[in-house]
């Protein structure tokens, strides 16, 4: 509960609250990749994100 | 009042520990951890700090983590968006990372913290987070010796920002102007790395070694294709020839149809173009960065100027920048990388949001040197290496510096295990191999039998303070080894025209100067000055070894193999000194010969790292 309060407060300090939406179904589809994949892969450009 | 610097979770983690406002100690993972580049959470590193400072984690009065998880986020989701939807399969890969870790950094450092210390307190409240850039812009200022600077600091990219330029005056730190991602001078930089066969944020400095090999011949094609430079510095990547932004790779097809051909394959023999293609993107570097700085000092009108990031190891660029006389002194934080960040994030929480004020920096700076690391007493080595069946015999500081430098002098290559480890890429003396610069064959050998690394690669110089002017075309202080200038007129060797013609390696092999081991093929040297009060027993060592041969100079590398983190222990200098073919090796006052040591101990040591 604190991520998301502190998430919130963030994307209102940026305004970027229209990120939300984008965020919510990224968290969804990420989820599904998380559960189809088993293994998070970390290739050499991880190092950027 | 104790605060705790932290960097990690993306290279180079690090742990720093400011009291009062006094840099107490710090060090890098990795030369605990043994993994070069290590980026877990900085857990021994953390604990040397503590233990250095001799505190309990309760007394820390903050935490601060050297960037800003959401904002690096921020940019992941907005670059996806951007390019959408190219770069799935790069989302797809980096998504999931973010999702289960990267996101909830705060709780992670938090239950790191607890797994560490315990629940007694509430991590939770004593972490602070520090913006990337200013992180660096404050690891570049604040341990300065100027009370007023311009702070230029450039990298890969840390959340947003890639280039900031910010002005510094006392306790306060603002920042100007930045130049934010995708457009970085760093990944440019990286993205000729990936292209020369090179790994990225480690081979950046062979393409810098690489490039006096070469004749800038593709210079032109960079300038007219892939970035713009303005008259102020400020730049923009045309982003069409990459593919970082969206890809595994950095560059792309067009890059290759642009350079003619796919990127060299990494190990592969290296090509004059390879040499071409590192000439072309230094000195297009050391253009930005000239413009870069003429622009910060229109400005600002600042006087001084403070480097850090990435892009400020770049002791070539740095070198020119010193020449081109913009500013009138020069400051380079050491640990110019994201390992400094920690150091920068702790100083920040000081100075501005404790709003404490600076002290004076006594001495050079207030960087101590950059002797921050572990050190061990004399007892505790003789247990270590007694421990290792090692055979050794101890003697006072006179007799060790006396057969040390006789050792030097010999033509002996040799271990230097001495005082506090430093902070940064750098050996400074203090985990060094050391050998005789003047020895035609001295640049062959350590490359090809102590430190199997690649043959093309240049060693750097110590040289004695007050004696830099007359070896090098240089009078500044440069003890962080930060700075390239070349080898003195009067100690050089015009080369004939056959030698001029030889190509590649061959030209290396070639005696250019009175301390060839030294000289690169254009006559220039990464030079650390040495100094008395920094570190004395290293100045008395240089000193010494003038006396016996009239040289105030030393071979100095940095006490590993290729792929290796920096010697910690006295058991790792030991470890390295009996996997490679050093002949001497000193830790402490204890002085260990190799032809005195069983055979039996002697291991295959080159295969134990992975190539970097």
């Amino acid at each position: 509960m604190n991520f998301v309060s502190e998430l919130w407060a963030f994307l209102r300090v940026r305004k970027k609250l229209w990120l939300m939406p984008i965020i919510i179904v990224m968290v969804i589809i990420g989820g599904l990749l998380v559960l189809a994949q088993g293994s998070v892969m970390a290739p050499f450009i991880y190092t950027l994100f | 009042m104790n605060i705790l610097g932290i960097s990690a979770y993306y290279h180079d983690a690090a742990a720093c520990l400011v009291r009062d406002g006094e840099i107490v100690a710090a060090a890098q993972e990795e030369r605990f951890t043994r993994k070069k580049h290590d980026s877990a959470f900085p857990v021994e590193a953390i604990a040397y700090c503590l233990a250095e400072a001799g505190i309990q984690a309760e007394q820390l009065d903050h935490i601060v983590f050297y960037d800003k998880p959401f904002l690096k986020f921020e940019r992941l989701l907005e670059t996806y968006l951007a390019f959408a939807p190219r770069g799935f399969r790069s989302f797809a890969t980096s998504l999931p990372v973010w999702l289960k870790d990267k996101l909830f950094q705060k709780s992670m450092i938090a239950k790191a913290l607890t797994a560490l210390w315990g629940d007694s307190v509430d991590w939770n409240k004593r972490l602070l987070f520090s913006e990337h850039h200013f992180s660096h812009a404050a690891s570049a200022f604040f341990p300065s010796p100027f009370t007023e600077a311009a702070v230029l600091t450039m990298d890969g990219v840390g959340e947003w920002t890639t280039t900031s330029l910010a002005v510094g005056s006392g306790n306060s730190l603002s920042v100007q102007k930045e130049i934010h991602f995708p457009h970085s001078l760093g990944l440019l930089y990286s993205a000729f790395t990936y292209y020369t066969g090179f790994k990225v944020n480690s081979g950046e400095y062979k393409v810098m070694g690489l490039a006096p090999y070469g004749e800038p011949k593709y210079a032109k094609a960079i300038l007219d294709n892939i970035i713009d430079v303005k008259k102020d510095g400020s730049f923009a990547l045309d982003m069409s020839y990459f593919n970082y932004c969206t890809g595994l790779t950095m560059t792309n097809a067009k890059f290759d149809a642009l350079f003619g051909g796919p990127p060299r394959q990494s190990e592969s023999n290296l090509g004059q173009r390879e040499m071409d293609l590192a000439a072309s993107i230094q000195a297009v570097t050391e253009e930005v960065v000239i413009k870069l700085a003429r622009g910060v000092a229109r400005d600002t009108g600042q006087k001084n100027l403070c480097l850090a990031g990435g892009v400020a190891l770049n002791c070539v660029a740095n070198g020119k920048l010193l020449r081109e006389n913009i500013f009138e002194r020069i400051w380079i934080q050491p640990a110019a990388g994201d390992a400094g960040g920690a150091l920068g994030a702790a100083l920040g929480a000081y100075h501005i949001m404790l709003d404490q004020p600076r002290k004076p920096a006594s001495g050079l700076d207030s960087m101590k040197g950059s002797y921050l690391g572990p050190q061990y007493s004399q007892d505790d080595i003789t247990g270590r290496l007694t421990g290792r069946g090692a055979v050794f015999t101890i003697h006072t500081d006179d007799e060790l510096i006396e057969q040390t430098a006789q050792a030097l002098a010999d033509g002996k290559a040799l271990g230097w295990h001495s005082g506090r480890m430093e902070f940064g890429p750098r050996a400074l003396g203090g985990r060094s191999i050391l050998a005789d610069p003047r020895s035609p064959t001295m640049q062959k050998l350590l490359n090809l039998k102590v430190k199997y690394r690649e043959s093309f690669r240049p060693f750097a110089p110590s040289v004695l303070r007050e004696d830099v002017a007359a070896w090098f075309e240089m009078g500044t202080d440069s003890p962080y080894m930060l700075l390239v200038a070349d080898v003195a007129a009067d100690k050089r060797r015009q080369m004939t025209a056959e030698e001029n013609a030889l190509f590649g390696i061959e030209k290396l092999n070639v005696p250019r100067s009175v301390i060839p081991a030294v000289t690169h093929v254009d006559y220039s040297a990464r030079v650390q000055t040495v100094h008395e009060e920094t570190n004395p027993r290293y100045y008395r060592l240089i000193k010494r070894f003038k006396e016996i041969t009239g040289c105030p100079v030393l071979v100095n590398t940095s006490f590993n193999v290729r792929g290796e983190p920096i010697v910690c222990t006295p058991e790792d200098a030991f470890r390295c000194f009996m996997g490679t073919e050093l002949d001497v090796l000193v830790v402490g006052n204890a002085l260990l010969r190799k032809t005195d040591q069983s055979p039996s101990m002697a291991a295959d040591y080159k295969a134990s790292y992975e190539l970097d």
